[in-house]
């Protein structure tokens, strides 16, 4: 009888040609979450994943849970296709859900994949039933609305038991939807924007404007720790480093105080549309959401895509700020993010930016700067950050 | 006196923070680890070499508050020792439920009473003046026979106002009978003030090593003769039981050592510090026109903590500023300095939040010299002028 975790995807089955890209992104994923534990090996067969060995099972749950791809993963035992075995895995099974949920009605569904196995799905049923039974002193059946459901699978692999399952996020395997540049700040939303892009298969890599010494290391470290959260859900992600204080404070002394927002965040964007365009990627993801703030209402984002020469893509535009939350929590940024340190927009923002900013405007108000200049003076000056280093 | 081990480019300002463990100390606390491990309540020699470290500490500690070595108990710092005054006593006197305190006390000693207001207990917190002085007559006239205990600290951590503890306690002592507990949280002005338990009516009275050149994880607490404490850690019955768990030797020989510091030119070092601490608040006045002091210019203040705010700027943007030039402050308080959050300290001296934001709290310490605030000063006038572009 062994430990494992059975790893279901679903939305990539039905890809066609591309399945077996699809499952070899998602199989490399899935090896990317044992990566520290060298006694674990992950297996691909009909249609599923299996992790197995030894391994941290907690940990590997937590890490898989955000693994785009994955629709949901089963902790399963494996035993030999033969009947005895199968009783004593499910009994084994059982008890398990009982002592750690308190269940009180179960049903079993038995589901023979491989035909030489001597009993029918209903037989398995019965004999599995009886004895689960009769392990199981004040569990009793229920077939229409059980406490759990004691999954037995017959395959040529052998028996998989299970009764437990924790949901994947779906989306599609990392890296096969292309390559995306995500604005990070040190805020909420641009992390939770990222790991959207994410689980939808995009390759994403990080770019973040770092107002030194106006802001501290602390500021960068807090980003560095969201881009390793962002790593369980794509595993190559990179974070690069713009240098920005130059260009703040060129803006402070060239334009307008109310427009100096509008302003700085034009300037990200033309910076990020270039480096983009470096690295190949095919769009520039934001946090923006529409009206959060006063530089979000609509007409301050039209002045923002003014000038970007690539998609801008806002995963979050029309999402409630409480919905944004619960999926920095559950994919752990929330807390990072909430670290009180300031950042290039905090310590920027004037007392009364303009909220509806016209485009000729705000055309103006940056034409004492020196646009390009400062853009190739920016991007010179981009650094990629190691994200391995302790 | 030059600063121990020191890199000569770093002006350390920020001593209400934390402080350098002296040389001294360092030593002590390696020599306890290497000779003096064993455990304190073993009957073996190791034991007993071990607890007469931990005694001589407790010695050092009494003298620096006139107390006997009998009252002092040891704890994991300043947080644990305010928790164990505040809760050990109210659960001795389950019967009274009123507690008074001061609107600007430390957040170990207001998230306290802050919980036991939520779990009904009258709470009354009194208000502080422009300086953040609370007035002795007002905190008695709010004590009933209900009340028990009055809990005020003796320096205000972000501030440095000095409270009229003496007063205060002089007043509970002549209400005799039934009177409520005295507690004051010193851990702002232990070894550095000259503090009289006995003399001031003190009952309880928390402080911490870490403020004095001494270890993290170390503190104590006084417990006056007769005061019992209901403990808050139940075990094997350290500390006479009102703090059970295996003394943190280490620690408490570095406390020890800390202590020991201060006791032959306390006034002496006070003396230099009021001085240092004058040259620090008049050059700034002098050169920055719109700087807001909080807290008293020269009397009634701790000589050693200096907190102003420059308003239109951020406390962080200033803070990074001065450390690019090598001077290390706080924004505030380190515990409480939150982006964007005026603080409650100062907002409590009536102070609009303009005036509470853009807030640098400079902290000095035995160890610092006039070089130190001179450069501080200069380095300040420096980064605001760097900073210009970016006021608000």
């Amino acid at each position: 009888m062994k430990e494992l975790l059975l790893v279901r995807y679903g939305e990539l089955g039905l890809k066609g040609d591309n399945r077996a890209d699809f499952e070899r992104a998602l199989l490399r994923h899935v090896e990317w979450t044992v990566r520290d534990m060298p006694g674990a090996f992950v297996s691909r067969s009909h249609g599923r994943l299996y992790v197995e060995g030894t391994f941290d099972r907690r940990l590997v749950l937590e890490r898989l849970r955000k693994t785009p791809g994955i629709v949901a993963i089963n902790p399963a035992l494996r035993v030999d296709s033969e009947i005895d075995a199968v009783v004593e895995a499910s009994i084994a099974a059982s008890k398990e859900a009982v002592d750690k949920r308190g269940f009180k009605t179960f049903k079993v569904e038995a589901r023979r994949g491989d035909k030489r196995f001597p009993l029918t799905s209903p037989e398995i049923n019965r004999k599995v039933g009886e004895a689960v039974l009769a392990a199981n002193q004040g569990l009793s059946v229920d077939v229409h609305s059980p406490d759990f459901v004691l999954t037995v699978e017959v395959r040529d692999t052998g028996t998989y038991v299970y009764w437990d399952e924790v949901r994947g996020p779906g989306g599609l395997p990392s890296g096969t939807s292309g390559r995306g540049l995500l604005l990070l700040s040190g805020g909420i939303d641009s992390p939770v924007a990222g790991y959207l892009a994410l689980r939808r298969g995009v390759k994403i890599d990080a770019l973040h404007f770092w107002s030194y010494p106006i802001v501290g290391e602390r500021s960068k470290e807090k980003v560095i720790d969201l881009c390793k959260a962002l790593r369980e859900s794509g595993p190559d992600l990179r974070l690069y480093i713009a240098h920005f204080t130059d260009v703040q404070s060129e803006i402070l002394e060239k334009c307008p105080e109310r427009f100096r927002v509008i302003v700085m965040r034009r300037m990200m964007m033309r910076i990020a549309c270039e480096w983009a365009s470096s690295v190949s990627a095919q769009a520039v993801f934001t946090g923006e959401n529409v009206g959060q703030v006063a530089s979000q209402t609509l007409e301050s984002l039209r002045a923002i895509e003014d000038v970007a020469t690539l998609p801008v893509l806002r995963p979050l535009i029309c999402f409630d700020k409480v919905e944004t939350v619960a999926i920095a929590r559950s994919i752990g940024t929330y807390d990072i993010s909430c670290l009180p340190y300031e950042d290039c927009c905090t310590v920027f923002v004037p007392r009364h930016p303009v909220t509806k900013p016209k485009l000729e405007d705000v055309r103006a108000a940056e034409s004492r700067l020196d646009v390009q200049s400062l853009v190739a003076a920016c991007l010179k000056r981009i650094e990629e950050e190691d994200l391995t280093a302790v | 006196m030059a600063a121990p081990h020191t890199a000569k480019e770093i002006i350390y300002m920020d001593n209400s923070s934390t402080t350098r463990p002296a040389p001294e100390v360092v030593k002590a606390v390696t020599s306890a680890m290497e000779e003096g491990w064993g455990n304190p309540s073993s009957l073996h020699k190791l034991g007993s070499k071990s607890q007469a470290i931990v005694r001589a500490a407790r010695q050092a500690v009494a003298r620096a508050i006139s107390a006997d070595e009998s009252e002092v108990y040891f704890t994991s710092g300043g947080t644990e020792a305010n928790n164990l005054a505040i809760f050990g006593t109210l659960r001795t006197l389950p019967d009274r439920k009123r507690i008074i305190t001061s609107t600007v006390e430390h957040p170990s000693v207001m998230a306290a009473y802050e919980y036991l207001k939520e779990t009904g207990y009258d709470v009354r917190f009194i208000r502080v003046d422009s300086l953040g002085r609370v007035d002795p007559e007002e905190v008695l006239r709010e004590v009933t026979p209900d009340t028990a205990l009055v809990s005020i600290m003796l320096v205000q951590n972000e501030i440095g106002t000095l409270q009229p503890c003496r007063e205060i306690g002089r007043g509970l002592m002549s209400m005799g009978g039934k009177r409520p507990r005295f507690h004051i949280d010193a851990v702002q002005g232990f070894a550095r003030l000259s503090i009289d338990v006995r003399e001031w009516g003190v009952d309880l009275l928390s402080v911490s090593a870490h403020k004095i050149h001494g270890p993290k994880g170390v503190g104590a607490l006084y417990v006056r003769k007769g005061v019992s404490l209901t403990p808050l850690a139940f075990g094997g019955g350290q500390e006479k039981g009102v703090r059970s768990g295996t003394e943190n030797v280490p620690g408490i020989a570095g406390f020890g050592a800390a202590c020991a510091l201060w006791e032959t030119d306390r006034e002496e070092t006070m003396r230099r510090l009021t001085d240092l601490r004058a040259k620090l608040v008049d050059g700034i006045l002098g050169a920055v026109p719109d700087a807001v002091l909080h807290g008293p210019r020269r009397e009634g203040v701790a000589p050693y903590i200096v907190h102003f705010s420059f308003p239109g700027l951020r406390g962080e943007t200033i803070l990074h500023a001065l450390e690019e030039r090598g001077v290390y402050v706080s924004t505030g308080s380190a515990c409480s300095s939150h982006k964007d959050k005026p603080s409650p300290v100062v907002l409590a001296l009536g102070r609009k939040e303009e005036e509470a934001l853009g807030a640098i709290r400079f902290s000095m310490s035995r160890y610092t010299t006039e070089d130190d605030v001179r450069i501080t000063i200069a380095a300040l006038l420096e980064s605001l002028q760097s900073l210009k572009a970016w006021r608000r």
